[in-house]
């Protein structure tokens, strides 16, 4: 039996469809507190529309959602999301703090002043990424890595019980990127994680446990995936993907 | 000009109205230039001329009824109108906003035509003539720009998270489509601000110029703000200046004013850099 209180989000017999085509088919997933999720799946397979679907963005044309046992559109603020790196303006006047304290926006009420408890726990997030001494710096002035981390701690400064990242290392350069997974395995500790990539082999080492989604998930609550899987979710044959995935992700099978 | 300005209530009402329009500029120039709303700003002070035509037609029938009062309310519901066909809409957002801005100054000779007798004197509205700046016209000038301020400082946080990223802006569950639309309408007032002072046509000039002088030289928003107010007021009131001195339209001069401004700016700006780079190098 699983504990009911474990689950942070669950999505039951889910369904997105727009104009007849359908994105999401019959989805049923629950992240529990400890879980340490990376969802992989081919480009369009519908990743980010699953984390739309999570955050309310969007309806489930059939079936349910829930966040902490409510529905999205209140269940969000409990939800941190780092949206997929975009080309915003790097000359956007505005600096790291600012940034920060938008994240606390979710909270206040409409033409509230930000106070002092924000300012604080604007300065813990930055704090917990290791980003506070950059916070008078304009955005812009910071590397890939460094915007990384402080839209990180946007996402935390409103206090989440669940982090959703979406393709967060596709600004980031290759030698920063442990040290990003490194920052992410300490969040780890008080909040299940969602990392989204289309990145298998990358991904498979940090996480804990993998899904495949492509319009259909494929996943068993490990870090396993059979081929048959990710044949079904690729629709390419396994050895395409396959090459340079660690051995772990994909279960053990004898050869005939 | 100090004596005109001393002895002419004409010359103090230029003042004024140069100056309560360089406020509204700075402030709501400066979303339109970071959030990068200029396209969407030239199609709706192009499309107040429908208001100009609508409200000169309906003079006629309505007492309190002005060129400047019809451009008021028309202006707010193009803004409205823009904002929201140009997502509804399978068009791309240039196009959508191509069509409105043609079609409100179409409406705008339109109604002129149709209105009886005398044609007004068109150029005052599309090139400017700030000289001819009323009592009244002050009047709601800072009406305008109060509505602009507190609105501002009311939503500023708010404004500042969907410029910077819309879409995170989204996810927090902020209304960014209302805002969004709220943005618009300060725009559409400025317009409204900024017929008299420089017309019509030229009214994107100082929706863009002051702000864009002002981004050179900071990366505080609200400091971006006053430095294109400031900008705006030694434009507008330079211009007014030399147009008297030299005998010039004042809208134009005070254009081009702003722009020579922007591009002393530009120079300051890139030798600043220039030197602070040598600095760093001999540095290391």
């Amino acid at each position: 039996m699983t504990n009911m209180a474990e689950e942070v989000v669950k999505l039951n017999n889910a369904w997105v469809q727009y104009d007849g085509t359908t994105v999401l088919e019959n989805i049923n997933l629950s992240i529990r507190r400890d879980d340490f999720l990376g969802l992989i799946g081919p480009n369009g397979g519908g990743k980010t529309t699953l984390l739309k679907l999570i955050l309310g963005l969007i309806a489930p044309s059939r079936g349910e959602v829930t966040i902490l046992g409510e529905p999205p559109d209140k269940g969000r603020k409990y939800v941190g999301y780092v949206p997929q790196y975009s080309l915003f303006d790097r000359d956007f006047p505005i600096n790291v703090m600012e940034v920060v304290l938008t994240g606390r926006l979710s909270h206040a009420k409409p033409f509230h002043r930000y106070r002092k408890a924000d300012r604080e726990a604007a300065a813990e997030a930055l704090r917990a990424v290791d980003m506070l001494d950059f916070k008078d710096r304009q955005i812009g002035m910071l590397s890939g890595g460094q915007q990384q981390r402080v839209f990180v701690a946007r996402a935390l400064v409103g206090e989440p019980k669940l982090l959703l990242l979406d393709e967060p290392m596709s600004n980031v350069d290759a030698p920063m990127q442990g040290e990003f997974y490194e920052l992410l395995e300490r969040l780890k500790q008080r909040m299940p994680i969602v990392l989204v990539s289309h990145d298998i082999s990358a991904v498979s080492v940090y996480v804990d446990k993998i899904a495949c989604l492509n319009r259909k998930l494929y996943y068993h609550e490990s870090k396993e995936l059979t081929p048959e899987d990710l044949e079904a979710a690729y629709q390419c044959p396994i050895q395409m993907i396959a090459h340079g995935v660690p051995h772990r992700v994909l279960k053990e099978h004898t050869h005939e | 000009m100090i004596d005109a300005l001393l002895h002419y209530p004409f010359m103090q009402n230029a003042f004024a109205a140069g100056i309560l329009a360089a406020i509204a500029c700075g402030i709501i120039g400066t979303y339109v230039v970071v959030k990068r709303m200029v396209f969407i700003s030239g199609g709706i002070s192009h499309a107040s001329f429908g208001g100009i035509g609508i409200g000169y037609y309906l003079t006629q029938y309505i007492s309190w009824m002005t060129p400047v009062y019809g451009a008021l309310i028309f202006t707010l519901f193009s803004a409205l109108g823009m904002g929201t066909f140009i997502r509804r809409t399978h068009l791309s957002e240039d196009t959508a906003i191509g069509i409105m801005w043609a079609v409100g100054m179409a409406i705008g000779i339109i109604f002129i035509g149709l209105t009886p007798g005398y044609t007004p004197d068109l150029t005052g509205y599309l090139f400017g003539s700030i000289l001819t700046v009323s009592k009244a016209n002050l009047i709601m000038m800072g009406v305008l720009d109060a509505i602009i301020i507190v609105t501002v400082i009311m939503l500023y946080k708010e404004f500042l998270a969907i410029s910077f990223d819309q879409d995170f802006g989204t996810a927090l569950g902020l209304p960014t489509q209302r805002l969004y639309l709220i943005l618009l309408c300060l725009i559409a007032l400025t317009v409204v601000l900024l017929i008299r002072v420089v017309g019509i046509i030229l009214i994107i000039a100082l929706l863009t110029i002051p702000s864009a002088t002002a981004r050179q030289h900071t990366h505080d928003l609200k400091k971006m703000m006053l430095l294109s107010i400031a900008f705006g007021i030694i434009a507008v009131l330079g211009g007014l200046w030399l147009s008297y001195e030299l005998d010039m339209a004042s809208g134009a001069t005070i254009i081009l004013l702003s722009a020579a401004i922007f591009a002393a700016s530009t120079i300051y700006t890139r030798l600043r850099h220039r030197k602070h780079d040598d600095i760093e190098e001999k540095a290391q």
